[in-house]
């Protein structure tokens, strides 16, 4: 989905959301209950580098520091970390951990944070974005992998049948929006009517990590919360 | 992975309780614990990524028996293609853990 | 006094040195066999920690929290119970509040083989590690292990108060190699290993500050380093606002010397 659509689906014409190459940011407001919400996000899948995360953080700054309590909504699209020596030189996983902090703190300060992924998200692109929200929702047609099963087989030198195979039963391996519905990853996907969507993730979304627990309840990843809790128990 | 189990009988039992673990589960490396087992038996379990070696095997454990003759013990080893001569290395790195633990 | 390697070391054997003797109480240990099943499924090797021990011990007489990855199984890679291990130790220690949680970190990142469970997985390890740091317990990470730390680890890293690492350490996002495939050998070749280390290795990071703290390769400089960061007044380092103004401040000019430089 473009990003320009989304916003028109969520906002109708009520939205002052910008492109700025890959970064998108900007306001909107919600029609039915007049509340504001900061913008924050990347288009084009893009790639993830330093510039980019810097620039998100920075809108994400801004927010706690001139809009106390307003909600944020992050809207991912990647393809996941820029792949860059200078990147890495520069200290890559610094900014994103960094952009993972500024979300974290604008949580904390009770900002609702809401991550959705309207197109893709891919290897660690959205870990220290959408990831990092109160919860990260997506719209069905996303994609959301780790790595397609071929490169998979590739890498890890096992079977590509082995994998397409077992992925029918188990939604650790494979890509799929619905697999890490499955897994908790993803709160629930948005359709239909994409404002109501909205409202209902602004209001009802865990601002504790609920995702163990959901993966549990919905069988796509049974053992995670059990250990936590024998960690617990311990 | 192919697995392999052998129960021999012993005539020394361990009296340590607490598991001991050495080795890591790494390309030509292998991890194994040792434990309180069933009385009178050395049970062994072997799941090896590294198939069709049975014969040797069972000579590595049964020499490794042979020497330690431990009962009430029980051995699991996860291997990932270690020569036997790293097995034997491994085995005897963890039966000096329980060396001062036997009655 | 003898240096030992600590890159040379396994996860168990750094514990048995570094902690105070003796002090290490593993919670569930590889006896219990909590393992993947999703390696048994692909036919894989499991370890019977599934590559991480966690518990409680003792450093320098302060009661601490402790995780070590054992970097030689499946490259340290963050998988479902591994995973959740480290999570559940960093929501115990809100619980219970140790002086400090101390991670011995070596890791590849997602554990390929457990996709989107190493994913999530790693995503909630951030958030524990945060929601410990919101609670003033100081959350220290050693990072000196062959395979480095790297991907989403290496963001945890990133996320904790302090970091020590020694030259051999490598802390990083992508690995060389997975950098050449994408852009070519130009771009980074994977197998100059000076380059490499000039890139993502102890002594680089430690000079851009990427890492507070360089230590020798052995253990007892690793624990002397980290009984020091667990001690000092300042071991907690609150996430606030200014603090990451401040962070920002700096990236954005390393950012902006880059680009005049190029």
């Amino acid at each position: 989905m473009d990003w320009q659509t989304l916003a028109r689906a969520l906002f109708g014409e009520a939205h002052r959301i910008r492109q700025d190459g890959d970064l998108l940011s900007g306001e909107a407001v919600i029609e039915e209950t007049g509340e504001p919400l900061g913008i924050v996000g990347t288009t084009n899948h893009a790639p993830i580098g330093v510039a980019l995360a810097l620039a998100q953080a920075r809108i994400v700054l801004d927010t706690i520091a001139k809009y106390p309590g307003r909600s944020i909504l992050l809207l991912v699209d990647t393809q996941g970390q820029q792949l860059r020596r200078q990147d890495e030189l520069l200290g890559i996983n610094r900014a994103m951990a960094h952009l993972g902090c500024c979300i974290d703190l604008a949580r904390r300060r009770g900002h609702r944070v809401i991550g959705l992924v309207y197109d893709q998200a891919l290897s660690g692109g959205f870990i220290t974005s959408g990831l990092i929200a109160d919860a990260c929702y997506a719209v069905p047609e996303a994609e959301i992998r780790v790595m397609r099963i071929p490169a998979m087989a590739r890498v890890t030198k096992l079977p590509e049948g082995l994998l397409t195979e077992l992925s029918k039963s188990n939604p650790v391996f494979a890509p799929g929006v619905g697999n890490y519905v499955a897994m908790g990853g993803v709160r629930s996907l948005w359709q239909g009517d994409l404002r109501a969507c909205l409202i209902d993730a602004l209001e009802s979304a865990p601002t504790t990590d609920e995702r163990a627990r959901d993966g549990f309840a919905r069988g796509g990843r049974r053992l995670a919360h059990r250990v936590i809790d024998e960690v617990l128990a311990a | 992975m192919e697995t392999l189990r052998y129960e021999l009988r012993g005539s020394r039992p361990v009296k340590r309780v607490d598991p001991v673990l050495v080795g890591v589960v790494a390309s030509g490396n292998l991890e194994v614990l040792i434990e309180a087992g069933v009385p009178g038996l050395c049970v062994f379990q072997i799941e090896t990524s590294a198939r069709g070696f049975g014969t040797i095997w069972e000579a590595v454990i049964r020499d490794f028996h042979e020497r330690h003759d431990f009962a009430g013990t029980r051995v699991s080893i996860h291997d990932m293609g270690a020569t036997p001569a790293v097995v034997s290395l491994r085995l005897e790195q963890a039966a000096s853990s329980l060396a001062g633990d036997l009655r | 006094m003898s240096a030992t390697s600590y890159a040379e070391c396994s996860a168990r054997q750094r514990l048995a040195l570094l902690l105070d003797a003796g002090s290490f109480e593993e919670w569930l240990p590889p006896a219990m066999r909590v393992m993947s099943p999703h390696l048994a499924q692909l036919s894989v090797p499991c370890a019977f920690d599934d590559g991480i021990a966690i518990g409680r011990a003792r450093l320098g007489g302060h009661e601490i929290f402790v995780a070590a990855q054992e970097g030689e199984f499946m490259g340290g890679g963050v998988g479902e119970v591994h995973g959740a291990k480290l999570t559940g130790l960093l929501m115990r220690a809100l619980r219970d509040k140790p002086a400090a949680v101390l991670l011995l970190a070596e890791s590849g990142g997602v554990r390929l083989h457990e996709a989107n469970a190493g994913l999530i997985a790693v995503s909630e390890v951030m958030r524990a590690v945060l929601d410990v740091r919101a609670a003033g317990i100081p959350v220290v990470s050693l990072i000196g292990g062959s395979n480095g730390c790297f991907g989403g680890m290496g963001i945890v890293a990133r996320c904790t108060d302090r970091i020590v690492m020694s030259e051999t350490g490598r802390l990083s996002m992508s690995g060389p190699e997975v950098i050449e495939a994408s852009h070519g050998v130009e771009e980074f070749d994977s197998k100059d290993r000076a380059l490499v280390w000039r890139t993502t290795g102890g002594k680089h990071r430690f000079a851009a500050g990427d890492c507070d703290e360089l230590v020798d390769d052995d253990v007892q400089a690793f624990r002397n380093a980290a009984i020091a960061a667990i001690s000092r007044a300042d071991a907690s380092r609150p996430v606030v606002l200014d603090a990451l103004e401040f962070e920002h401040a700096m990236l954005s000019d390393r950012l902006e010397t880059a680009a005049l430089a190029a």
